[in-house]
């Protein structure tokens, strides 16, 4: 008698936790659409990849453009500027991580590893530390400053002072033609 | 006991008898709100509370008026309060009232907390009646930076951007998090969307947790300038009329310095720069939140790290909520704790101090400032409040809040009960 009692009482506690878990199971499905409606939509999904017509900008001289709704620098570099960015030691960098959506892993950030072509560095132009956006030509290392919190930026978009932890991220992009690019 | 209750209520008329037993919200109000018994000694800095309720109200009734004008689209928003400025039948001074409403709202809040840190309000048996109150400061933070962000100006975009930024510092989840906050890859339409409904929604929210806040505070009763407990009925008065008429004489004189705000300079506490539209590819030269949250924001900055910045930020607002019992003095009022009582002022400096250099740019000596002050916000939470409360000697503590009153003489305790 009182083995059939714990025996009756075993498949009650299997049923509670298996409607349990159903309803959990439950409440999360329902939850997810209700958490996943937030994230980024079609419409700005669509958005995903721009042609630009770069043969218009100097060397020397460098223009923003909007991808994503975040702008993206684009610099003609001079032959300089080319010089200092790959002579730059490695150990020096505060980020060594490349930050190449291009290339992906864990490859370096020599100055190689940040552009296709060495007179066009295109970059992602938000401050890696929480989101402004740096301006060109100021700071120590002549790249970009961002005002916000103190971060400078070298001539290859790497961080090299300052809170922000990352370099400038570089996009996937490919040329189309001769001074032509697609990003994204 | 599970309540502090005054005189029950009595109805007198034929239809509240009727009432009163189908629905007894009387029998609910009167003893928790008339004749609740509210220590006899308490001075101009309890009547804070009172003053909250009417911001919030305050807030909710503008906020309702200015969503039936405004327009929550980056091609809109802008435009449409500029339009509640300049065309809506007394959009001004509405808009006017809600934006200075939001920092009366803060120097309330930020009085109320340094009261409660001041008399000890925060012991037990209060500890739950606290946290609820940080759990308010919490969502009025929310509310208040949401709703900065829907006139779409530069320092509305870019104070949103920074902000929600903070979440990639995050590990691994950190790019997930922002993107499911924006709702893209940048602050944007989907992002101010999101932001004016959760704007609407939050002061309910705060609405329903301040019915937390106030039952908890009828559980235990109040705390009064002693700190010591209440003792008898003779230590009491009914929260009518006797705090209703001092609750209503200070809020007048609140109203009378909102007021001055809100009719001879409506834009002091503002930002210029939010005058003007957002301007994704541009950021303004320097980044400043509204003044009640530079406190925090220089705390962020001070950490030269970006992940540790944001921890100290979000770890400055949670020590609050382990405050009672980091303190481990037994004495709550200021009064009996000669120690306590300079380190008080100094935390109180320190503080204001954080809020200036939050304001300031983030160079030379004003980081090096930011950084001592920083610590030492943590130091007095953290190591002066645990070691204070045992090595400090407390002054004698009266026998009642009446004896304190009134003095010990016996004659004084006759005339008290007359
Ligand atoms: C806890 C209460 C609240 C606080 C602290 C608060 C705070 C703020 C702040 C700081 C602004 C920006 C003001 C400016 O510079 O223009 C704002 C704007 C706004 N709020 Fe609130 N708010 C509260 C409640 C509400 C409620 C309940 C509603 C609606 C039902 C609302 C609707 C709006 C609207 C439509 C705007 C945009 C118009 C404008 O910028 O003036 N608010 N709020
Ligand atoms: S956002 Fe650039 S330094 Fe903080």
């Amino acid at each position: 008698m009182a083995s059939s009692e714990t025996h009756e009482s075993n498949r009650r506690d299997f049923l509670y936790i298996a409607t349990g878990a159903f309803a959990v199971v439950g409440a999360a499905s329902a939850a997810w659409p209700l958490i996943h409606q937030m994230n980024p939509d079609a419409s700005v999904q669509a958005l995903a990849s721009i042609e630009i017509d770069m043969s218009a900008i100097p060397v020397g001289q460098s223009i923003t453009v909007k991808w994503q709704g975040r702008p993206v620098f684009i610099r003609h570099r001079t032959p300089e500027e080319i010089k200092i960015s790959q002579e730059t030691p490695l150990e020096d960098l505060k980020d060594p991580v490349a930050r190449n959506a291009g290339l992906g892993g864990d490859v370096d950030a020599s100055d190689a590893n940040r552009v296709i072509q060495p007179e066009w560095l295109i970059v992602v132009g938000v401050c890696t530390h929480l989101g402004c956006i740096p301006v060109k030509n100021q700071g120590d290392y002549n790249g970009w400053f961002c005002p916000c919190h103190g971060s400078h930026y070298d001539l290859a978009g790497r961080i090299r002072f300052g809170p922000a932890p990352e370099n400038l991220l570089v996009p996937k992009y490919e040329f189309i033609g001769d001074d032509a690019v697609r990003i994204g | 006991m599970s309540q502090l209750h005054g005189e029950p209520y009595q109805p007198k008329s034929g239809f509240m008898k009727w009432m009163e037993s189908r629905l007894p919200i009387m029998g609910l109000l009167y003893p928790t709100a008339v004749t609740f018994p509210t220590p006899r000694n308490l001075n101009y800095w309890w009547t804070f509370g009172g003053i909250l309720m009417f911001c919030l109200s305050v807030q909710i009734i503008t906020g309702i008026v200015l969503a039936m004008h405004y327009v929550p689209h980056v091609s809109m928003a802008f435009e449409s309060v500029e339009g509640i400025m300049r065309d809506v039948n007394y959009g001004w001074l509405i808009r006017y009232v809600h934006s200075n409403g939001a920092s009366m709202f803060f120097i309330a809040v930020y009085i109320h907390m340094f009261r409660g840190m001041y008399y000890g309000s925060y012991k037990e048996p209060r500890e739950v009646l606290w946290i609820l109150g940080v759990v308010l400061f919490l969502l009025m933070m929310a509310t208040a930076f949401m709703g900065y962000v829907l006139p779409w100006g530069q320092m509305s975009f870019w104070g949103a951007t920074v902000i929600t930024s903070l979440f990639s510092a995050i590990p691994y989840f950190g790019d997930m998090i922002t993107q499911l906050l924006w709702g893209g890859f940048a602050v944007d339409n989907p992002t101010l969307n999101r932001f004016y409904s959760l704007h609407y929604l939050l002061p309910f929210m705060i609405v329903g947790v301040v019915v937390l806040h106030i039952w908890a505070l009828h559980v235990t009763g109040n705390n009064n300038p002693t700190g010591i407990s209440v003792k008898s009925k003779q230590d009491t008065l009914p929260f009518h009329p006797f705090y209703t008429a001092k609750d209503g004489f200070a809020l007048v004189l609140f109203i009378l310095f909102f007021a001055i705000f809100v009719f001879y300079t409506p834009n002091i506490l503002g930002d210029p720069v939010n005058y003007e539209k957002a301007n994704s590819l541009v950021t303004p030269e320097h980044i400043v939140p509204e003044w009640y949250f530079l406190p925090f924001y220089a705390i962020l900055r001070a950490i030269p790290d970006k992940l540790g910045g944001v921890i100290a930020m979000f770890a400055s607002i949670g020590v609050l909520f382990i405050l009672p019992w980091l303190d481990t003095s037994k004495v709550r009022s200021v009064s009996f704790r000669p120690l306590y009582r300079q380190f008080f002022w100094i935390l109180v400096i320190a503080c204001i101090g954080l809020g200036y250099l939050g304001a300031k740019p983030p160079e030379g000596a004003y980081v090096i400032w930011s950084r001592i002050l920083t610590a030492y916000y943590f130091l007095h939470f953290l190591v002066i409040l645990p070691v204070l409360g045992i090595l400090e000697k407390p002054r004698l503590l009266p026998k009642s809040i009446t004896e304190s009153v009134l003095g010990n003489g016996d004659g004084d305790k006759a005339e008290s009960k007359g």
